[in-house]
């Protein structure tokens, strides 16, 4: 019941925090708000992975949190640089 | 029992870092709030799930997403940090500050 709940309430934080993603003044406010959203995920995978008592959604938690962190550093590079690729 | 203690206690510091970037005013204080309240959250969510699946050896795998997690996220925020700190152009830009400190010394000699 709890987990149920749990489950709700993280993935209505996850939606609010795309607000700052749309909104953001500027470019570097929508990485920290999109790193914040592949943070959630993360939580919301292994949420998932508790409710429903399969094991499989924790290795899912896991390569989204390497996929998140790839992603932030791309972001912070493109953030500093203006360029991913010269 | 404890499962639902971990996952309510990692809830709300989830609630925390989303009410942090949602409120705060600038970039540096919006990031602040992110990076340390969320990762405590996931954190604390992750314990939950290797405390849920102990006995199967999937547990391994959520201490080792937690290691992981614990060891990326403050890297991600220091160079989100850094990036900001030398965008051109922004409030917090180290080269204005410098270039600001000069001509007001010039002015006073």
């Amino acid at each position: 019941m709890i987990i149920e709940y749990a489950l709700t309430i993280s993935a209505i934080l996850t939606l609010l925090c795309s607000y700052r993603a749309i909104k953001g003044p500027k470019t570097a406010d929508r990485v920290v708000s999109l790193d914040a959203i592949s943070t959630n995920v993360v939580a919301l995978a292994v949420l998932y992975a508790i409710y429903t008592q399969r094991s499989v959604f924790i290795n899912v938690s896991l390569m989204l949190a390497i996929t998140g962190f790839t992603a932030t550093v791309a972001s912070a590079i493109f953030v500093r640089e203006g360029d991913l690729i010269k | 029992m404890i499962v639902e203690f971990f996952v309510v206690l990692g809830l709300f510091f989830l609630s925390i870092g989303t009410i942090g970037l949602l409120r705060l005013s600038d970039t540096l204080e919006r990031m602040h709030a992110t990076s340390e309240a969320t990762t405590l959250g996931v954190g604390f969510t992750v314990i939950a799930g290797a405390i849920d699946f102990y006995p199967d050896q999937i547990y391994l795998s959520a201490i080792l997403a937690l290691f992981f997690l614990f060891m990326t996220a403050p890297t991600g925020a220091h160079m989100i940090a850094r990036a900001t700190y030398r965008e051109k152009g922004g409030k917090n830009n180290v080269n204005q500050a410098k270039v600001k400190s000069e001509s007001t010394l010039e002015d006073f000699i």
